[in-house]
C-alpha cells in the first residue's frame, strides 16, 4: 500500500490536482484559530460543496452551501496543528492551510521530579522538568514564567522561577542537610503539581565502636551511627566488624538495631579490631588482653 | 563525532529505509541548542532521530489505512490518543489521508536533566492527500514546524507530544 502512494503523487493525478487547486479563490480561510474557538470559512460561488479540514490531529467534514459562511462553533477544532482545508465540488477543488494555535492559558502540566529518594546534602541532586499544556492538552510553546519550590519539614524553602522555552522548563535543587520528606511543587498561575521527595541520611560519619571483654569473647558495640549532619542512619544498614590476627581475618556483619550495631567475637591477644559500614571506615582497636 | 559526520551517517541510514518506500526523504540535523546541563551522547541523539523518523512511517500507515494499532510502536500518551482519535473520525467520515514526508530539518532543543524526555523541532515538508470513499479528492504540499517530545521506552524512544506549531 505504501509504495503506491509515491507513484500516485508523482503521476498524472498529482499534476491534475495542482491544476485544479490553481483555479480561483473560492474559499476564505482564517490564517490562525485558537484551539477550541469558534470560526467560520467563507466560500464564494453557487451550489453545494463539501468542506474538509484535515490534519494528523483532527479531521472535519461538512456539507456547505457555496456563497455562505460555514460556521464552526466553539470546540469544533481543538487540537493544535497545521490543517489543510479542502473545498470540493464535483468538478473542482480549492484548498488552503490554517493553523490551530494552543490556548495561551495553561491548565495542565506534566511534572517530572527525580529522584524520589536521595541522600542529604547533594548539590543539584533533585531535578524537575515541566511541560505546559492548555485545556485540550496542546503544548504551549510561548514563553511564560514557572515557579519551582522545594520545601523541607524544617521550613527551609528553595525557590526558582524559570521561563519556559517551547513549552518546557527545568530546574535543579540541592538536597538539604536534614532527612525527611520534602515537597517539590511547580506552579504557574493557579495550576500546580506536587511531588514528594524523600531525603535519607548520607553515609555514616565518625563511625566508632567500643570493645569489652565478655567471658572468653569480646563484645563490640558501636556508638549511635549517624551521618555527618547528625541524622540517624536507618536500622538495617549493615556494619562490619573485623578482627585481624597474624594475617588472618574474621568478620561479622550486623544490621543496625535502634541506631547501633553489636557483635561478639573470639579474639586473640594482639589482634586488631576494626569497624566499617559500606565504604566508610570506623576506628580501630588493638586488643592486648 | 562532528555534526556533519553525524548528519551523513544518519542520512545514509535513513536513505536505506527510504529506498524501500520508493520515496527519498531529505533529512537535515541542525546543531543542538540544548538548554540543559545534561550532555546528549551522539548515540542517544542518533537513536532519538532514528526513532522519530521511523514514527513518521507508523503514523503515515495508520492514517492511510485507518488502523490506530499501527501507532503502538512509536507513539504513547496524548500523541497516540490524538492521532488515534483522528483515525476514528476518519473511519466515521469514510475518509483516509495519505501523508508523505519530503524533508525534515531537525533540531534537538531540550534534553531533560533526568534523561526522561527529549524535545526537538522538525521543519518538515510533506504532501497530504485526501481520499473520500476511495476517491482522491485533493493533494497539497504543506510545510510545518513540528514540536515533538519523546520519552524512552523499553527498546526505543516513543513520541509523547507531536504537534505542529505556527512558525
Amino acid at each position: 500500500m505504501r509504495s503506491r502512494f509515491p507513484l500516485l503523487l508523482s503521476g498524472l493525478a498529482f499534476a491534475a490536482a495542482h491544476l485544479a487547486f490553481g483555479q480561483g479563490t473560492g474559499m476564505s480561510l482564517p490564517k490562525t484559530v485558537e484551539a477550541g474557538s469558534a470560526f467560520s470559512i467563507q466560500s464564494t460561488g453557487t451550489g453545494k460543496a463539501t468542506l474538509y479540514i484535515i490534519g494528523p490531529e483532527q479531521v472535519l467534514k461538512r456539507d456547505v452551501q457555496l456563497g455562505q459562511a460555514a460556521f464552526f462553533p466553539a470546540g469544533s477544532l481543538y487540537n493544535a496543528g497545521r490543517y489543510t482545508a479542502v473545498l470540493a465540488q464535483e468538478s473542482s477543488t480549492q484548498n488552503g492551510s490554517l493553523d490551530v494555535l494552543p490556548a495561551s492559558k495553561p491548565v495542565d502540566l506534566s511534572f517530572f521530579a527525580k529522584p524520589s529518594r536521595l541522600p542529604i546534602g547533594l548539590h543539584d541532586g533533585i531535578t524537575g522538568t515541566v511541560y505546559l499544556f492548555d485545556t485540550y492538552h496542546n503544548l504551549i510553546p510561548s514563553s511564560m514564567p514557572v515557579s519551582f519550590e522545594l520545601s523541607t519539614p524544617s521550613g527551609t524553602v528553595q525557590k526558582r522561577t524559570v521561563a519556559t522555552r517551547e513549552g518546557a522548563a527545568w530546574t535543579a535543587m540541592d538536597s538539604t542537610s536534614q532527612q525527611g520528606v520534602d515537597r517539590f511543587v511547580v506552579r504557574i498561575g493557579d495550576v500546580s503539581s506536587t511531588r514528594i521527595i524523600g531525603q535519607v541520611p548520607g553515609d555514616p560519619c565518625g563511625l566508632k565502636m567500643n570493645a569489652r571483654q565478655s567471658g572468653q569473647q569480646v563484645e563490640l558495640v558501636t556508638d549511635p551511627v549517624r551521618d555527618c549532619s547528625g541524622n540517624a542512619i536507618p536500622d538495617g544498614t549493615i556494619v562490619t566488624f573485623t578482627a585481624t590476627y597474624k594475617g588472618t581475618q574474621s568478620t561479622i556483619d550486623q544490621p543496625l538495631k535502634h541506631g547501633i550495631a553489636d557483635a561478639t567475637m573470639r579474639v586473640h591477644a594482639g589482634a586488631t579490631l576494626s569497624v566499617a559500614s559500606g565504604v566508610v571506615m570506623g576506628n580501630q582497636i588493638g586488643w592486648n588482653k | 563525532m562532528t555534526t556533519r559526520r553525524f548528519l551523513i551517517a544518519l542520512y545514509a541510514g535513513f536513505t536505506a529505509i527510504s529506498c524501500s518506500m520508493a520515496a527519498q526523504v531529505a533529512v537535515r540535523v541542525e546543531p543542538m541548542t540544548l538548554q540543559t546541563t545534561r550532555p546528549l551522547p551522539d548515540q542517544t541523539r542518533a537513536a532519538v532521530i532514528r526513532d522519530y523518523l521511523h514514527a513518521w512511517q507508523g503514523f503515515q500507515a495508520a492514517l492511510e489505512q485507518n488502523r490506530p494499532e499501527l501507532l503502538e510502536a512509536d507513539f504513547v500518551g496524548t500523541a497516540k490518543d490524538k492521532i488515534a482519535d483522528t483515525i476514528r473520525q476518519q473511519g466515521v467520515l469514510g475518509i483516509r489521508t495519505r501523508y508523505q514526508d519530503r524533508s525534515h530539518d531537525l533540531q534537538v532543543l531540550f534534553y531533560s536533566p533526568d534523561g526522561m524526555s527529549i524535545e526537538l523541532t522538525d521543519k518538515v515538508e510533506y504532501d497530504v492527500q485526501l481520499v473520500d470513499h476511495d476517491k482522491v479528492i485533493a493533494t497539497q504540499r504543506e510545510s510545518a514546524r513540528y514540536l515533538v517530545v519523546l520519552a524512552p521506552a523499553e527498546v526505543r524512544w516513543r513520541i509523547r507530544v507531536f504537534q505542529s506549531t505556527h512558525d
